[in-house]
């Protein structure tokens, strides 16, 4: 798997959504270019967390949202990367949940976030046995940011 | 001639085409064309049984094929299809 490399706005705008939004699941789209040594995510696109209950331990996204990326990648010369969502009081790891509905290539990243702040960012795609395997993330996150 | 609108995840079985075009009556016969010329699409859009697998949905114009005639949507000259996969999740 290639590294993830987030520009740092890009960065700030997915861990704020994932505290304001805790305790509920925060979700939205990564986006950017995939360059053969890794994928840099530029920007990302919040969206509404459309889950019909329980929005703390789950997240959905509308198909109208995911139009609405896909024609902001292309009106913006980027690539649709992957998905990100939160993951509050709990790690940075992909559920059954979060397998059923996964799709191949795209970059999936979970930020665990607790009342206090965030824990830790990890990033998984699957593999070719359609099982998550990680995607290092190459940014160093401020320790300022994260919990101690 | 219909446009077939490919996210960007199953682009890899599309040669990375984000957009097909087949001359099609009905959405039946365009996802028939995309799978005919594209093979390695078929099993992450439809089950064993043939069935459209249910994080697919499919959009005609701005439309969901499920409010109109599911599959067999008559598809105008120039009509644009999506194929948008469901994205959710949980942390436990």
């Amino acid at each position: 798997m290639k590294p993830l490399q987030f520009q740092s706005e890009a960065m700030a705008a997915m861990t704020q959504d994932a505290t304001k939004s805790f305790p509920h699941e925060c979700c939205g789209f990564l986006l950017g270019q995939d360059s053969p040594s890794h994928r840099e995510i530029e920007e990302i696109l919040e969206v509404d967390n459309r889950v019909e209950s329980n929005a703390a331990r789950r997240f959905a996204i509308s198909p109208r949202d995911y139009m609405r990326a896909e024609r902001r990648a292309l009106a913006a010369g980027l690539r649709l990367i992957g998905v990100y969502h939160s993951h509050p009081s709990h790690p940075a790891v992909p559920s059954i949940h979060d397998l059923r509905v996964a799709l191949p290539t795209f970059s999936y990243a979970i930020v665990s976030v607790y009342a206090d702040g965030l824990a830790c960012i990890r990033s998984w795609q699957l593999n070719e046995n359609q099982i998550f395997s990680e995607e290092p993330i190459l940014n160093n996150i401020p320790t300022s940011w994260l919990l101690s | 001639m219909a446009t077939l609108l490919i996210p960007t995840p199953l682009r890899k079985f599309t040669g990375g085409a984000g957009l097909f075009n087949a001359e099609a009556a009905d959405v039946a016969a365009l996802l028939d064309a995309l799978t005919t010329a594209h093979p390695g699409i078929r099993p992450h859009l439809f089950d064993d049984s043939g069935a459209l697998r249910t994080f697919i949905r499919i959009y005609v114009g701005d439309e969901e094929m499920d409010a109109l005639d599911g599959v067999a949507t008559a598809l105008a000259p120039h009509e644009e299809v999506s194929i948008i996969p469901a994205i959710a999740g949980g942390s436990i």
